[in-house]
Order: C-alpha cells, then sequence, then structure tokens
C-alpha cells in the first residue's frame, strides 16, 4: 500500500531516495568501498559504469555491481565513528498525527533484533499542564549536538558523529552506565544479561546497526545509519502509517516522512517546531511539531495491548478515564 | 626513664592483642568469613547471569552497589582527613585514636572501589579504562584521585607503623620466627635515633598535609559524578562540600564505634577513654549540625523554588520514600544531635548510639541521592515493563554488601594483629617529652 502511495507522490520520494543514493551511498562508496571492492575478488564485474562523488569532491566511476553491493558492504567500529560525510541528519516528529499506533516501536524492534519488552523508541503520554490534553509524543535519543552521554563516557565507546548521529559501539563499551544516568531524556538501555540472540554471528557487529547485542553494554535508537546509506529512512518513519517523523538532512533542508518531502526550516518555522527539554542546552537534533489540529482523538491511542495500557497507569488522566471506565 | 625498658613492658601489654585470638575472636572471624563467602557466591552469580540477577534495570542502573561505594569511599576520605588533622596539628589526646582512624582510612579505601566494579557490566574490559582513556570523563578523574589517593593512604599509613614495627622487631621474643621477620623487613632499618626520629616525623607531617588535600579533591570529584549530570536531584552546586560534610559525618560516626568496640572487647579502658568519646562527640555534633544544614538547604531550595523537576522529586521522596526519608534526614540527624547537645546524655554509650544512628542515617541519605532521582527522570517514566520501573535490590546484591562491611571489619581485625591498635611509639613520644604522670602509665602497672 505504501508502495502505492510512494508512485502517487513518486517525485518526491524518489527525489529523496535519488539524493540519498548520489549523495549518501555514493560518497562513501570512495574510500572505504574501493578498498572493500579489491579485496573481494569473487565480485564480477558487469560492465556498466557509474559516476559516483568522492568524499573529497572527485568524481570517480564505480562499476554498477559495486554500489548494489554496497549496502551489505560490513561498516566496521572504526569507520562508523566518522559518519557519512556531507550529512547532518534531522527528524522531525508531528505530534498532530500521533496515534500511538506502535508501528515505529515494532519495526524498530525488528530491525535491532529488540525483544518484545526492549525499546529504543518509546511513546510517551504527555500532558503539558492541566488545562492541556495530553498527547502521544514518540521519543527517540536525541542525537544531540551537546551530548552529555559523549561527554561522560570514561572509554570513548560512545561518540558523535560527523553527520550528527551518536552511535555507541557495544566492542568498547565498559558497561559502567554512566552515560544511562546523565542523559536526561531517558534514551538510553542497558543488556542486563545474554541472550542466545547475541550469538547469531550471521551478521558482524556494526555500531551502525547495533546487531547483535552484546551482554553488559549499552544500547539505544541509533537513526539507522545502515538504512541512510542505503538512502532509506530510519524503520521508524518509514514504517509509520500516519507520516509522524519526518527524516532528512538540515545541510540539505529537507526532510521526509517518505509521503511528503518538505523544507525542514519551512516546516519549523511554519508550524512552531520546538526541541524538548530545550532549556538544558543539549542542542537536539530532533525537532516536534506541537499537537495542534490533531488528526485523532486520544482514545485512539488506547486500541493497544491490555499490558501497553497498564504502562501508562501512573498518568493522572489515564487514571482519570479509567474512573470513568472510558478504557 | 629507660626507653628500652618501656618498649619492652609496652610490647608485653600490647601482646596479647597480637597473638592470641580468643575464643569469641575466633567466632567472629569465622562468621565474617562465612559472610564473605556468601557474597562471593553472590558474585559469581552475577558474573555467570549478568547484572540481571540484581535490581538494577533501565531506569535505576546504580542501585546500592554504588551507595556503598560512596560511602565506603567517603569514609575512607574522611578518616584521611580526619587523621591528617590529627597529625598536622598535633592534637593532645590523637594518640589512642589515630591508629583506629588510619586503618579505616586504607581498608574503606580498599573496600570502596570493589563495589564500583560490581556496578560494571564487563569487568573484562576494565583494562579499556587506560587503553582508550578519555579526559574529560568524571570516571577517569575518579579513578586517578581514588589510586593517587589509596597509594597516599597506604604511605601515610605505613610511615605511622614503621616506629611500632621496629620495636616489636626489636622486642620479638615469644613472637613466630615469621613475624619476626616480618617486622624487620617492614622496620627498613628504623632505629629510633633522633636523626631518624625527626626525619621520620618531619615526612609524617607533610604526608599528613598531603593527603588532607587529596581527601578534599577526591571527595569532590566522586560529587561531581553526580552533580556534573542534568539530572534534577543531582544536578546541585553544593554537592561538593555537602559530600565532603557527609563523609566526615559517617566517618566521625564509625570510628566512635570502632572505638567502643575495641575498647570493649580488647579491654582497652586505660587508652581509650571517655575523653576521647567526648571529643569525638563533640566533633560529631558540630558536623551533624553542619551535615543538617547542608541538607536542609539542598531540600528546602528545591521545595521553595519548585522547579516542575524537583516538584517530581521531592514527590517521589516524600510520598514513596517518606519513612526512608523521615528516618535519613530527621532521626538520623536530630537524634545524635540532641544526644550530643545536652552534656548530661554524654555518656559513652549514648554517644556510641548516637555515631550508629547518624551512619545508619547517613547510609540512607545516600540511598535517597541515588535512587529517588534515577526514578524520578525529566521525561516520566513511561511505555515501560511495569518490573522496570522502581528498584529494590535483590539477595545478591545486600549478599555482597554484607560481605563489603564483613571484609571491613576482617581486614581490620587482621591489622589489629599485625601490630597494636594502640602506637606504642606514640606512648613513648609522650612520655619522652615528659609529660607523664605515673597515673598515666600502663594499664597492667595500674592494675598491678
Amino acid at each position: 500500500m505504501k508502495d502505492d502511495k510512494t508512485t502517487q507522490n513518486g517525485t518526491n520520494r524518489r527525489k529523496f531516495l535519488k539524493m540519498g543514493l548520489l549523495s549518501g551511498a555514493t560518497t562513501v562508496a570512495g574510500a572505504s568501498l574501493l578498498a572493500n571492492l579489491t579485496s573481494e575478488e569473487e565480485l564480477k564485474a558487469s560492465g556498466d559504469k557509474i559516476r559516483v562523488l568522492t568524499p573529497d569532491g572527485k568524481m570517480v566511476e564505480v562499476d554498477a555491481e559495486s554500489i548494489n553491493n554496497y549496502p551489505e558492504a560490513h561498516i566496521t567500529s572504526e569507520e562508523s565513528r566518522k559518519g557519512i560525510p556531507g550529512r547532518k541528519f534531522v527528524m522531525v516528529i508531528d505530534l498532530a498525527k500521533c496515534k500511538n499506533a506502535r508501528n515505529c516501536v515494532e519495526s524498530c524492534q525488528k530491525a535491532h533484533h529488540l525483544d518484545y519488552n526492549e525499546e529504543f523508541l518509546k511513546i510517551q503520554l504527555i500532558q503539558d499542564h492541566e488545562q492541556a490534553d495530553p498527547y502521544w509524543f514518540p521519543k527517540p535519543c536525541y542525537h544531540c549536538d551537546e551530548p552529555p552521554c559523549v561527554t561522560v563516557c570514561p572509554t570513548g565507546a560512545t561518540f558523535k558523529r560527523d553527520d550528527g548521529i551518536v552511535l555507541v559501539d557495544n566492542d568498547r563499551c565498559i558497561g559502567c552506565k554512566f552515560c544511562i544516568t546523565s542523559c536526561p531524556y531517558s534514551a538510553r538501555q542497558f543488556h542486563w544479561s545474554h541472550k542466545s540472540k547475541f550469538d547469531n554471528t550471521d551478521l558482524p557487529y556494526s555500531p551502525e546497526t547495533s546487531v547483535p547485542g552484546t551482554e553488559g553494554t549499552v544500547m539505544k535508537c541509533d537513526f539507522c545509519p545502515d538504512m541512510l546509506r542505503q538512502g532509506k529512512l530510519p524503520h521508524c518513519a518509514s514504517s509509520c502509517p500516519m507520516g509522524v517523523i519526518y527524516f532528512g538532512d538540515k545541510n540539505e533542508d529537507m526532510v521526509t516522512n517518505g509521503e511528503e518531502t518538505v523544507r525542514f526550516s519551512e516546516l519549523i518555522n511554519d508550524r512552531g517546531g520546538y526541541r524538548h527539554l530545550e532549556h538544558l542546552g543539549t542542542k537536539p537534533n530532533v525537532y516536534y511539531l506541537p499537537p495542534v489540529n490533531r488528526q485523532f482523538p486520544l482514545e485512539r491511542g488506547f486500541d493497544v495491548d491490555e499490558d501497553i495500557i497498564e504502562r501508562y497507569k501512573d498518568v493522572p488522566y489515564v487514571q482519570d478515564m479509567k474512573e470513568k471506565g472510558k478504557i | 626513664m629507660n626507653i628500652a625498658l618501656r618498649k619492652k613492658e609496652l610490647v608485653k601489654e600490647f601482646s596479647p592483642l597480637l597473638l592470641k585470638p580468643s575464643k569469641w575472636a575466633k567466632i567472629w572471624i569465622g562468621i565474617l568469613v562465612g559472610l564473605i563467602l556468601w557474597g562471593l557466591i553472590a558474585f559469581v552469580i552475577q558474573v555467570v547471569k549478568g547484572h540481571e540477577v540484581t535490581g538494577m534495570r533501565d531506569n535505576v542502573v546504580w542501585g546500592i552497589y554504588i551507595i556503598n561505594f560512596i560511602f565506603f569511599v567517603c569514609l575512607s576520605y574522611s578518616g584521611a582527613f580526619i587523621s591528617g588533622v590529627l597529625h598536622f596539628f598535633k592534637t593532645p589526646w590523637k594518640n589512642s585514636v589515630s591508629r583506629i582512624v588510619e586503618i579505616i582510612t586504607v581498608v574503606s579505601l580498599i573496600i570502596g572501589p570493589i563495589f564500583i566494579l560490581l556496578c560494571i557490566g564487563r569487568l573484562d574490559r576494565l583494562h579499556y579504562l587506560f587503553l582508550y582513556p578519555r579526559i574529560q570523563s568524571p570516571i577517569t578523574w575518579d579513578i586517578i584521585a581514588i589510586i593517587t589517593d589509596l597509594i597516599g593512604c597506604f604511605i601515610y599509613l605505613y610511615l605511622t607503623f614503621i616506629p611500632d614495627f621496629a620495636i616489636l622487631r626489636d622486642n620479638s621474643e615469644g613472637l613466630p620466627k615469621w613475624r619476626k621477620k616480618l617486622y624487620t623487613f617492614l622496620a627498613i632499618g628504623y632505629r629510633d635515633t633522633s636523626t631518624q626520629r625527626k626525619r621520620l616525623h618531619k615526612i609524617t607531617r607533610i604526608m599528613s598535609a598531603m593527603i588532607i588535600a587529596l581527601a578534599i579533591v577526591a571527595y569532590t570529584v566522586l560529587a561531581w559524578i553526580f552533580s556534573l549530570t542534568l539530572q534534577p536531584g543531582w544536578n546541585s552546586t553544593i554537592f561538593a562540600p555537602y559530600f565532603i560534610v557527609a563523609g566526615l559525618y559517617s566517618g566521625i560516626g564509625v570510628i566512635i564505634i570502632a572505638m567502643y568496640l575495641i575498647r570493649k572487647y580488647f579491654k582497652l579502658e586505660h587508652y581509650i577513654r571517655k575523653v576521647h568519646f567526648i571529643g569525638a562527640g563533640v566533633i560529631l555534633l558540630i558536623i551533624s549540625l553542619l551535615f543538617g544544614y547542608f541538607t536542609f538547604s539542598e531540600y528546602f531550595s528545591r521545595w521553595f523554588s519548585h522547579k516542575i523537576h524537583d516538584a517530581n522529586l521531592l514527590d517521589t521522596l516524600f510520598n514513596r520514600y517518606f519513612w526512608e526519608f523521615v528516618f535519613a534526614n530527621y532521626i538520623g540527624v536530630l537524634v545524635p544531635i540532641v544526644i550530643l547537645f545536652f552534656k548530661k546524655f554524654r555518656t559513652i554509650k549514648s554517644i556510641t548510639f548516637a555515631a550508629i544512628v547518624a551512619v545508619l542515617g547517613l547510609w540512607l541519605n545516600r540511598y535517597l541521592i541515588v535512587v529517588p532521582t534515577l526514578e524520578t527522570p525529566y521525561i516520566p517514566i513511561q511505555d515501560t515493563r511495569p518490573e522496570f520501573v522502581h528498584y529494590s535490590a535483590t539477595w545478591i546484591e545486600w549478599a555482597l554488601s554484607f560481605a563489603g562491611v564483613a571484609a571491613f571489619v576482617l581486614f581490620f581485625m587482621l591489622l589489629m594483629r599485625l601490630v597494636p591498635i594502640i602506637p606504642m611509639s606514640g606512648i613513648i613520644d609522650y612520655e619522652r617529652e615528659g609529660k607523664v604522670r605515673p597515673s598515666e602509665l600502663t594499664q597492667q602497672q595500674q592494675q598491678q
């Protein structure tokens, strides 16, 4: 169904993909990819050549085969510290459209091999003050420009990349949990025990995929750099049926939710975009559009499993609703 | 006065402490070893099964391990601080308590960091701290501070031990051979000549000043682990001095408790007298007033200005942790103040009771600094499985905590077997200065 939509709004989506391909995959296709290619002798040349732009601005011709091969290329811990050149990733979440459908949570869990109870992205039920109605509030990692978690890390296991993404290297993390306590947004989680899924080594570990996990280390939302390198949206953004989550590049001043592509600056300025807890000075890269002209009544968000509703039992509004027997 | 003879007398007097473990001491050592073994079992389980066996979860990621860590490390720093002050200012009655303080300092500085290791998810990667150090992390500062402090305290403790090692070496008739060898080795050729004595006094004095400074630095860095974060209950400008005062509070408390137990079980009433308890009690009174003042300032300013996140934290403290809050911050402060303020209440037993209340209250105060803050983050805890919301320590954590306390007591007892708990050299120095009165000779002589 989404594919149909994509063809309808083809230009937008294609534009994003095209741009992603051109400046995302292609830029990295420079040094690291070419080095990769030479080492992999099995690779057959197709004969078709494609021009790509290297990080230092040179046009080079590479085999078309290698471009397709790129997504599977393994990004090592070393490479993942650099980031995707020329990019500055940013997310905009439109609170007016969120109805706690939880597709973002589930697709994220699937992509990062998380358990049912582990969420990189949580949906909060927030009430700004007594007069205001509560609203659903998706909360990923904010990938701050002044990340307190990175400052306090004693080994450099968590780091800020040039493209704005904050990642965790599970091979470096000693599990001191200082980053978890220093994050004011509670964005980080911990691998409390060993799980059989960690033994699955089909895919070699990369901080860009956060898979497989490692016992005794920290995990969090990673903005899906593996998808970004392919010019695709993070799983949460692409799976949202309401198009709540816009994702894009601040340098290009463009964000998309997969259906429409808009100017980031216009979106923020026209619709009063803000960052949560701005006064903390962490400078998040996740922006919110206020929940005005809401598309769904709040109650639609309670159309979920009983145990999910239980997770909001401490919210005064939910207690109220329960008393009235509405939930 | 014949100094050599006096040394012999003193060794004779204190040798029962060094040699024969009484029946009760053996039972105690047995219990302590049992507790430590229980803790070791818990530790093995935690290593094998992972941190899942603790009560720590995604929101409250630090539990009673870090509370014990702060507690013991603060104890150590305050010991260093007090000991340094006693030495540096040549406090008149310091001799009977100075060794107790020094041993507390070193033993708790060994136990404390073990607890922070228990918080670490990947102990096998501990060397990464040195392989990939990042100097802007407060944890790195803390590691540097603790290691420096540990080395400084060891040197200091050793310096204060040297004259006693020499006395024991020279008067070791009746001691086993290995002990004689050990004392000879540890005394490093100290012959108590006046040049050596002067030099040792000078070095000890310099070290005592240095460990005061070290203790303040290390304390501060420890407090910064919390106060440099953005969390509502931690991000406080007064945390560093608050921790220093809190550390002194627990430090004096533990010293009084140790004084009481040692006096009682080793029958040292002649050396550890009421005047020591009253002196320590008055200091505890001053510190408890200061501690109460800091605690009040900390919570009062949060309550009065009631920023939303501060208000949420106080809401947690006053509801979910009501009794803990009352015990830690009312009873734990006011009871010692009342007992110690009135002269007629100042008996050895009541002062010790006040110290126990103070120490327990302070431990709970640390708990209230760590856990409720983590349970009340900026963004309320929602969309989380219910068992991840609140913290309660599991038996694994308690077993390891008690093992830590047991190890503290056991190390203390073992060190007491190595050198007399009352520094003999201090007594000699005191008598050498001619300040002694006949009534203040050894306990044995008095009894004769």
